[in-house]
């Protein structure tokens, strides 16, 4: 009995960790985007959110920013239309944040972690089927902003519900496609087993062990249009057509206070997703160069033993800076670029993104035919 | 590059991204300069306002103030020609006889209305006596009532002409309706 609550107790370590890692980036990124679109533009950014403390007003580079905002969205009318469905209108909101939470249960952040003679996969859920799992939970996220353009008895908020399921599918099957070619380098839709293959060396009768098999080196195109239509279902700019604050406000025109908030939580919490999808099946995921189980191992024959714990740590850390430097990535596009117009995001997905994945597939399965399968 | 090439949108992704990434790294290695103190200037243009302020030139029109003779009485003879020229209407004179023959009138009242005031400075050109200026340099008198807005001559002959700086060198006075 005691067994299974250490069982319990211990597979509570990965859950708490994606549940800590996921909430925390969601809420910081309303800072990173304030201050990155800032330093980008030769501003300063907000700052002036502060806390008094013995009379020192403390700012912290304008951390508390987002304190300040949860404040504001808290304190403010909580308006519901008249002609609203009621049910529909206030589950809405919170459709979409779960899926965004929940997408990021397969996505593994590290090794097995053996500890007290159990072995522990560093993923919230270990999943068989871990990609279409994400995939599934990207797709169900879109259900929160049709309740919510529907139920909003706005035509605007509808017709920003329409371009979201319209934005959605045209990225889903991108995105669906784009990642086959991983599937098939790799063998497996298990994300671990993905982020293991990616330890192996890149075409050994070629290079030796000099370069890792990371997604983005065996699949380059794939790398681009995954990212591009992983952005598109964000519903970020330059793919912010279910909103276009200037031409429709979008799905969201109804809502207010921390209901509103969450929408804009769902949306970072999907560019999370992302990056760590990404990360994972393009950037190596939590592979540390040439760090393997043992430790370092150079292609030369150095070599540098590391216990367990060290390793399983610089693994972690390595997933989450690789998730950052992605999420850093895509504000970057997001204060690039202006918004693609409704025809062109969906001639961008259908006659783009769409046609390239499915070459990028068969282009695959000559080259794995031509050099051999893993 | 050809419009064929700029059609294709990556290229020209990436030569944007670039910009923008230039940009951010440029800033972000000012800003910590800044931050350690091997740079005077941040990354940034942005003057934080409150704390820091753009030099005010020579010429700007700020609060109104009316100057004093050497015996300290106001220099207005209350001709009313800044009353006749303001384009808002927002001076209002109440003459006076003054205790020196020499000198005819003496404003008893001189209010201008800072709500309507619009800062064309007409009233510093309209008068002979060269009696009032706008060079006292301060900006910030906003107040929570119309009333509030209304400056008496008590308030305007206290007040001081800017530092060669360019800042205020007498206190805003505070209107009587306002709680300091």
């Amino acid at each position: 009995m005691s067994g299974l609550a250490l069982d319990l107790l211990l597979q509570a370590i990965p859950v708490g960790f994606v549940m800590f890692l996921v909430l925390n980036f969601g809420g910081l990124l309303t800072w990173v985007e304030r201050k990155q679109s800032a330093i980008m533009q030769d501003r300063i950014g907000a700052n002036r959110a502060s806390i008094s403390v013995l009379g020192l007003r403390i700012r912290v580079l304008g951390l508390l920013h987002p304190l300040a905002d949860a404040v504001k969205m808290l304190t403010k009318e909580d308006f519901t239309p008249a002609r609203a469905d009621v049910l529909l209108f206030k589950l809405a909101p919170f459709v979409s944040v779960f899926f965004g939470l929940a997408a990021f249960a397969s996505i593994p952040f590290g090794d097995t972690l053996q500890i007290m003679g159990r072995e522990i996969q560093l993923q919230a859920v270990t999943l068989n089927v871990g990609i279409l799992y994400v995939l599934a939970m990207i797709s169900l996220g879109v259900y929160g902003l049709m309740m919510a353009g529907w139920a909003s008895a706005n035509n605007y908020a509808l017709l920003g519900g329409q371009r979201a399921a319209a934005l959605m599918i045209s990225a889903e099957v991108a995105i669906g496609a784009s990642i086959m070619g991983v599937v098939m380098v790799y063998g497996s839709l298990n994300m671990q087993d993905i982020a293991r293959g990616q330890g192996q060396p890149l075409l050994p009768q070629f290079f030796g062990a000099w370069i890792p098999a990371w997604g983005v080196l065996t699949q380059p195109a794939a790398f681009i249009l995954f990212l591009t239509a992983g952005i598109a279902s964000t519903k970020r700019i330059p793919f912010d057509t279910p909103e276009g604050e200037s031409e429709i406000i979008g799905y969201f025109v109804e809502y207010s206070g921390m209901k509103f908030g969450m929408f804009a939580m769902a949306d970072f919490l999907e560019t999370v997703v992302i990056a760590g999808m990404t990360t994972s099946l393009f950037l190596g995921g939590w592979q540390v160069p040439y760090l393997g189980a043992e430790g370092f191992r150079l292609p030369w024959g150095w070599a540098w033993s590391l216990p367990h714990l060290v390793v399983v740590v610089l693994q972690v850390v390595a997933f989450v800076v690789k998730v950052c430097g992605m999420i850093f990535f895509m504000m970057l596009i997001r204060w690039t670029l202006p918004r693609f117009r409704y025809d062109q995001a969906m001639r961008l997905g259908w006659l783009g993104l769409f046609p390239l994945s499915v070459a990028s597939i068969v282009l695959t399965g000559f080259l794995l035919l031509l050099w051999g399968a893993r | 590059m050809t419009p064929n090439l700029r059609r294709f949108y990556l290229l020209e992704v990436f030569s944007g991204l670039g910009l923008t990434a230039a940009h951010f790294f440029r800033n972000m290695a000012r800003h910590v300069a800044y931050a350690v103190g091997a740079s005077r200037t941040g990354g940034a243009v942005t003057i934080q306002y409150p704390e820091e302020r753009r030099p005010y030139s020579p010429r700007l029109r700020s609060l109104h103030r009316l100057v004093r003779r050497e015996d300290g009485s106001p220099r207005c003879v209350a001709c009313m020609m800044c009353e006749t020229v303001c384009p808002a209407h927002c001076i209002y004179i109440v003459a006076d006889e003054h205790p020196n023959p020499d000198i005819e009138k003496v404003p008893s009242r001189f209010d201008i209305d800072l709500g309507k005031c619009v800062f064309c400075g007409y009233c510093v050109e309209a008068c002979p006596e060269d009696a009032i200026r706008m060079d006292t340099g301060i900006l910030e008198f906003s107040s929570y009532s119309r009333g509030g807005m209304i400056y008496s001559k008590e308030m305007l002959l206290s007040l001081e002409a800017a530092g060669a700086d360019g800042r205020p060198r007498s206190p805003i006075p505070v209107p009587a309706d306002r709680k300091a």
